[in-house]
């Protein structure tokens, strides 16, 4: 130890260290898949079990859509098993052959075209409501609001005097009666929705008092039941003589339970802005109304953009459940055609599934993509990084 | 607006105040309201009235105690189509409601915390994965899936004949799932018992480490203990009692089968379609919960010494779940209140078998309807009151 403390307590390395390996590479193909896919035990085998999974999933997918499917035929012996196909996959005959049905149930083959010019038009004013650079989007929002209902109001239900056939809306079907269904419940959810959001956060007791006892009702039940309630006993509440069209009870319940969770939705936009905006509109004289129209609502709708689009996403899923009151939407149609006899097969169910599920799924994808453009746009307008 | 000169006082004018106009229009304008939405109201009811009587159907809630008449599929009180009343059968579909909703909301909470972190997984795949089935799901519309799961299913499942054959004596067919019924003792009571007592010592066992923790810093190992009491009185009281328990097996006939535990397909589908669907919501709301934790709590964690599971357990997840608890709450309004689709499918759940059978007898929409949302608006009120309560206890504790 006596010795120990006579060294010195210096050390002085006399050679060069050895060379470390390497690290290991990050970029490359190799580098992306040892990070991602393989950087631990534990990893190779989440990759492994997912590789299997994928396996055992995807090529009967793949199979049954496009290789082993039908793609034409009259009639259900085109979709049964037989010896030229021993496993027939989906039935795209089905859909091809009831295709005009889905789209327009049991519309007028001769007024049509109504239809496809009502579907131009509403395309046109989404396109000019969404497009956020587009030209004078104000006159496109009067256009959206108040034209089109108008207009696809005389084009569809007819208008004798112009030379338009009335079509009874027990007619309407398929894609178009779900559109309009969802369409109508947006023109109408969105100032009903802008309207309670601003009763509920009035200084007058009564109004506040209404407007909230509406949204949490409305909320705190499922559509059906509203639908339901719409259906039966709007009719009882008015004279009879008055008793509306099963499908505009449809729209009044739709647009009532969709007004309600857009005030929450507007509530969250008007909870964002500042305090001093309203201060500044009120330093300026602005009355209640015109502080609303020219300063905050236009700040806050386009903060909530993003969570209009997904509101209007669930809507337009939750159109489905018009079947309640017996109206014939897109899945309704559906069904219908499922029940066919002439296409009785063990695969032309899951074929109107699988239809269904794609035509729904790129509506509300493609929104859903759109909302969050739009999302990240706002986040580097203000400023905040965007995620 | 008039200027009051300097040194004239404001009372020499002779209008009101502005303000005071402005008080009486705005009372004006309410009572307006109040009476506008009364006389809608009245003239409602009034119609109602009128039409009703026109249409020679009874009102009030007279018939709650009349024999229903109707079969109910799933029942889990004892229910007769002869002799129960409607007041029976609105208990019926709300156990069934409860039922589909409770079993549902557990699958899909722990479907959604696994495919939330999934979603937050190093691994690409895994991570690839499960948004491609959060995109998926989320954007089909929950009827398709529940139409889909019943009807190109569980309805495609092979006949009675071809059924297939399960372990431990259960049958699988598109009837349904048939499993054997487990049938209770008469002492098996004592084995809920036992498992209470455990539960209750496991949870004492838990505040003492605490207690221990706090006074010496150190934490005892509590968790194989607590196993073993959790799981240990149970299994001797039931050897103890002398196996309270036995399992009768469903018998296939040729028409039918007879006994056993038997799972309808319309609440299988509907069950794994409501869990499916708001898995995905809540797989949204895990994910942006755990991303709300600023990365600077797990490095100071990390800096502190802590271990990753650790750093997980005591930093990340209690301030992940304040953000995701008040979300998370309402998915789970959302399940309950999506359950009410049964009726596309034929489970007689409380909407199926009120508005659907009992409307269809009495006739008598206002009081069915009514009753109808008041349940559903009570649930909802219950559930997000619970959920409150237990957001309080995980919320931060401030001086």
């Amino acid at each position: 130890m006596a010795a120990m403390s006579d060294m010195p307590l210096v050390f002085l390395r006399q050679a060069p260290a050895a060379r470390l390996p390497p690290p290991m590479a990050r970029s490359g193909a190799f580098g992306w898949l040892r990070g991602n896919l393989f950087s631990s035990p534990a990893n190779i085998a989440l990759t492994l079990i997912c590789l299997v999974l994928l396996a055992w999933a995807v090529p009967p997918l793949i199979r049954f859509l496009l290789i082993d499917a039908v793609w034409s035929g009259h009639d259900r012996e085109a979709c049964l098993a037989s010896p030229a196909n021993h496993e027939p996959g989906a039935c795209w005959a089905f859909i091809r052959v009831w295709f005009s049905y889905f789209v327009y149930g049991f519309y007028p083959i001769a007024e049509r075209w109504r239809v496809d010019l009502f579907f131009l038009a509403l395309a046109f004013g989404i396109v000019w409501l969404l497009w956020l650079s587009a030209p004078r989007r104000d006159i496109g929002a009067v256009y959206f609001f108040l034209v089109l209902p108008i207009l696809s109001l005389i084009l569809l239900s007819g208008f004798p005097l112009i030379g338009l056939v009335s079509v009874p809306t027990t007619l309407w079907g398929g894609i178009l009666v779900t559109i309009v269904v969802s369409t109508i419940g947006m023109v109408f959810s969105l100032p009903l929705g802008i309207l309670l959001a601003l009763g509920r956060r009035s200084r007058f007791p009564v109004v506040k008092m209404f407007s909230v006892t509406f949204i949490e009702f409305v909320r705190g039940v499922p559509l059906i039941t509203v639908l339901f309630m719409a259906s039966v006993m709007l009719p009882l509440f008015v004279p009879e003589r008055f008793a509306p069209d099963k499908l505009v009870r449809a729209l009044i319940g739709v647009a009532m339970f969709a007004s309600a969770y857009m005030a929450e939705v507007v509530r969250g936009g008007l909870a964002a802005i500042p305090r001093g905006q309203f201060e500044a509109a009120n330093a300026l004289g602005l009355s209640y109304w015109r502080m609303m129209a020219l300063v905050i609502l236009p700040q806050a709708l386009r903060v909530t953009l993003p969570n209009i689009v997904n509101t209007f996403i669930g809507l337009f899923k939750d159109t489905t459940l018009v079947f309640v009151v017996g109206i014939f939407d897109f899945l309704r149609t559906i069904e219908a055609a499922r029940g066919d006899p002439n296409w009785a097969s063990p695969i032309t169910g899951v074929t109107g599934y699988a239809f269904a599920a794609l035509v729904y799924f790129i509506c509300c994808y493609g929104m859903s993509r759109y909302a969050q453009r739009v999302e990240a746009r706002l986040a580097r307008r203000s400023g905040r990084k965007e995620r | 607006m008039p200027i009051a000169a300097a040194g004239r006082p404001m009372a020499d004018i002779a209008r009101p105040s502005p303000r005071h106009a402005g008080r009486v229009r705005n009372l004006a304008l309410q009572a307006a309201l109040i009476l506008i939405v009364g006389g809608l109201g009245c003239g409602a009811i009034y119609n109602a009235a009128q039409n009703l009587a026109h249409a020679n159907i009874a009102h009030g809630f007279g018939f709650w105690n009349n024999t229903a008449g109707f079969d109910i599929s799933q029942t889990l009180i004892e229910y007769s189509a002869s002799t129960s009343t409607f007041g029976r059968a609105f208990w019926v579909g709300l156990l069934n409601t409860l039922l589909v909703s409770a079993i549902g909301i557990v699958l899909a909470t722990i479907l959604g915390f696994i495919i939330g972190i999934a979603r937050l997984s190093r691994n690409w795949l895994v991570a690839r994965l499960a948004s491609g089935y959060v995109e998926l799901i989320r954007n089909v519309p929950l009827l398709l899936q529940i139409m889909f799961w019943y009807n190109s299913v569980l309805k495609a499942l092979p006949e009675l004949r071809g059924s297939v054959a399960l372990p431990f004596g259960g049958f699988l067919n598109n009837r349904g799932l048939f499993l054997p019924r487990p049938e209770f003792g008469a002492r098996f009571d004592a084995v809920v018992i036992a498992l209470s007592l455990g539960i209750i010592a496991a949870m004492a066992l838990h505040v003492w480490a605490r207690r221990r923790q706090e006074r010496t810093g150190m934490r005892p190992r509590i968790l194989w203990p607590a196993l073993a009491v959790i799981v240990g009185l149970p299994v001797v009281a039931f050897i103890v009692f002398g196996f309270p328990l036995s399992f009768r097996n469903p018998d296939l006939g040729r028409f039918n089968v007879r006994g056993g535990l038997e799972i309808l397909p319309e609440f299988a589908a509907l069950l794994i379609a409501l869990s499916v669907y708001t898995a995905a919501f809540i797989a949204e709301v895990v994910r942006a919960g755990v991303l709300a934790v600023p990365t600077g709590q797990t490095e100071a964690a990390s800096a502190l010494g802590l271990r990753s599971d650790w750093t997980l357990r005591l930093v990340v997840v209690p301030q992940a779940m304040r953000v995701i608890v008040p979300p998370l709450t309402s998915q789970y309004l959302n399940l309950i209140k999506n359950s009410s689709l049964a009726v596309a499918i034929g489970y007689p759940d409380l909407f199926q078998v009120f508005t659907g059978s009992v409307l269809n007898i009495t006739g008598q929409a206002v009081e069915v309807v009514a009753i109808t949302m008041a349940v559903y608006l009570m649930i909802s009120l219950v559930t997000s009151a619970l959920m409150n309560l237990y957001g309080r206890t995980i919320a931060i504790v401030e001086r």
